[in-house]
């Protein structure tokens, strides 16, 4: 903060009146608290992240565990409902809240691997084509250019059928499917930053292509990557729990939310519960990304700013 | 503009060609080779094995099956389904119509009131009516479409009894489909009550379908308008003393729609990904259920022609939607020379 002071003071005289700025990383905080639904967001996916990790406490019953007497058991409220299923129980007797809550698990550790492989390959592939240019930015460009003209979760769905079903091929298939995005969108930030006189001066300052890459260049490419990045969080819950339904992503047992919802459609006329609750976790988990993947937009993008 | 649309065609075509690659590819990438696959459990003897490898080419080096591949493409042989022993471009078509009619239907349901509310709203700027617009667009943007359609048969099928819950006509009507358009045959056919049955049937999932872009195109025309408010012809019209719904839709609707426009051009390849879920939810005899299917099936022939012909689609989509922007705005044909 002193720092910012020294550096705004002798070209303006008048700062002694105006309070200091604050940390940049301060002000995106305030602009982002501003926003009320954002911050209703983050504090939803907080709560998400706590109730995922304390499943394994809170949860009445293991996810798996089958009660064969208490089969398509209605929610507590409803009448030949339990508080021991608080939600009800699946067509095999499962307990549906305690497949919901492990649920969650998977579902945030999707997101944080598709969100990891897709942002570290995309910015590494987006930095070398805006840096390097010529015949190098232009393979990598078509490249992406022909997966964009393949709607995704169709390439995605073509993507699981090569590697075979499962949970981590359907991970990495929504990975690939990411990566035209961050390719752009580092692509696009590279290609202004690289020539304004900050890069120019360490280049001629001695800086090699891999310093100016990294560290020069890439950390003022950072937010609209970050907001990129919380909004395909979002995306990345959906798309897998799609491939789940389709039966094409996590397997049986596995509460994953998606597949939960393809076991439970033979129901879906006899046992709304099976139906609803899986749906409303994906539902609430997606918009709580998407929220907050707002806010953040308009607290990081100066041009939206007042 | 000639130059402009020169210069556009020519940028698909190795756009195009990747496609094929990579289409070709992934299939070639599938553990097991097709003629394993039409064998099934039975199995084959070694002999009988490589004999029909050769018979279908499957033995040449890669680039000479590629180069087949691409030789028949040209000339609309997309080759045959290893399930019904189809040709893949007649299956794809008696399955298109279907799935290009929930769509459009899909489309209107979602330009139809994406638009308007989204006027509203911008209109509107701050009241709860915007505030509600738009919680109900991010909502609907948020939505598992997997899970919506679930729900809305709960309720509409289950609760109310109004729709049925799958197919695209009643089994009690026979009727002729010579365009293979449900609501178009059924109007065209002398049965009493199938034209209603088909848009019961239709409803639901053109519903379901158009709620992602519902919201899209909803979000879209709000930014656009209040973007457009605030430009000086605006102020010129209001100064002028003109009406204000004249404004609104005289002056401020017509330039706003211009990204709306792309927009909605671009909802065309979401609207393929969409139907395959869609389908499945409602057994909807298109596309999207068809290439499911063949995944299960491991028919990757068929596959395979399914995601060209879309890819094929969805960039002459984007290309129509260049132009016509191009069109309507002159300053990004300029741009680009």
């Amino acid at each position: 903060m002193t720092q910012a002071n020294a550096q705004t003071s002798p070209d303006n005289p008048t700062t002694s009146e105006i309070p200091p700025a604050p940390h940049p990383l301060r002000e995106v905080w305030n602009d982002f608290c501003e926003n009320r639904a954002a911050l209703a967001g983050l504090i939803i996916i907080a709560l998400i992240i706590v109730l995922a990790l304390l499943a394994g406490v809170i949860a009445p019953h293991t996810p798996v565990e089958q009660f064969r007497e208490h089969v398509l058991q209605p929610p507590f409220w409803q009448a030949g409902g339990s508080l021991s299923f608080p939600l009800g129980t699946d067509d095999v007797g499962r307990d549906v809240l305690s497949r919901i809550l492990y649920g969650a698990r998977l579902s945030m550790m999707i997101g944080v691997i598709v969100v990891t492989l897709s942002l570290v390959i995309g910015v590494l592939l987006g930095l070398i084509a805006g840096y390097v240019r010529g015949w190098v930015d232009t393979t990598i460009m078509r490249l992406m250019d022909i997966m964009l003209s393949i709607p995704s979760l169709l390439l995605a769905v073509v993507v699981v059928a090569v590697l075979g079903p499962g949970l981590f091929n359907a991970m990495l298939a929504i990975a690939i499917v990411y990566l035209p995005h961050y390719v752009r969108l580092t692509r696009g930030s590279v290609i202004t930053e690289r020539n304004r006189d900050y890069v120019v001066a360490s280049r001629l300052a001695g800086a090699g292509p891999l310093r100016l890459m990294f560290v020069v260049i890439l950390p003022n490419c950072l937010a609209p990557l970050i907001v990129q990045a919380t909004l395909s969080f979002s995306n990345a819950v959906l798309d897998a729990a799609a491939l789940g339904f389709l039966g094409l992503g996590a397997q049986p047992p596995t509460p994953e939310w998606g597949s939960m919802l393809a076991n439970a459609r033979q129901y879906v006329l006899d046992a709304w519960w099976v139906v609803t609750f899986p749906g409303l976790a994906i539902l609430i988990t997606v918009l709580a990304f998407n929220i907050m993947g707002d806010g953040l937009r308009d607290a990081l993008d100066p041009r939206l700013k007042r | 503009m000639l130059n402009f649309l020169f210069r556009k065609l020519l940028m698909i075509v190795p756009t195009f060609l990747g496609v094929t690659i990579i289409t070709f590819a992934l299939v070639h990438m599938i553990p097991g080779d097709p003629v394993a696959i039409m064998a099934g459990e039975r199995g084959l003897s070694p002999e009988r094995h490589a004999q029909m490898m050769a018979q279908l080419g499957l033995d040449r080096p890669l680039w000479q099956q590629y180069l087949d591949f691409l030789w028949r493409l040209m000339h609309g042989d997309l080759g045959q389904s290893l399930v019904t022993h189809n040709a893949i471009l007649s299956e794809f078509m008696s399955r298109f119509p279907a799935t290009l009619e929930l769509s459009v239907c899909a489309l209107i349901f979602a330009i139809g009131l994406g638009i308007p509310l989204g006027v509203i709203a911008g209109i509107k700027r701050g009241s709860i009516i915007d505030h509600g617009v738009m919680g109900t667009a991010l909502t609907g943007y948020s939505m598992p479409i997997f899970w919506w359609g679930l729900l809305l048969i709960i309720l509409f099928s289950g609760i109310l009894g109004w729709t049925p819950v799958s197919g695209r006509l009643s089994s009690s009507f026979w009727i002729d489909t010579p365009t293979h358009f449900m609501l178009i045959d059924t109007l065209l056919s002398d049965a009493p009550g199938a034209f209603m049955d088909a848009v019961r049937h239709l409803i639901l999932p053109a519903v379901c379908l158009g709620t992602i872009p519902l919201a899209v195109i909803a979000r879209m025309t709000r930014s656009s308008i209040l973007e457009v408010l605030g430009e000086d012809y605006i102020r010129t019209a209001r100064a002028k003393g003109l009406a204000p719904w004249r404004i609104i839709a005289v002056h401020a609707l017509r330039n706003a729609m211009i990204p709306v426009t792309t927009v909605i051009g671009l909802q065309i390849g979401l609207l393929f990904a969409g139907a395959i879920l869609t389908e499945t939810i409602f057994s909807w005899p298109g596309i999207g259920k068809w290439l499911i299917d063949s995944v299960s099936r491991r028919d990757y022939p068929a596959l395979q022609g399914g995601i060209l012909l879309i890819a094929t689609m969805v960039m002459i989509v984007n290309l129509v939607v260049d132009l016509l922007y191009g069109l309507i705005n002159p300053r990004i044909r300029h741009q680009a020379e």
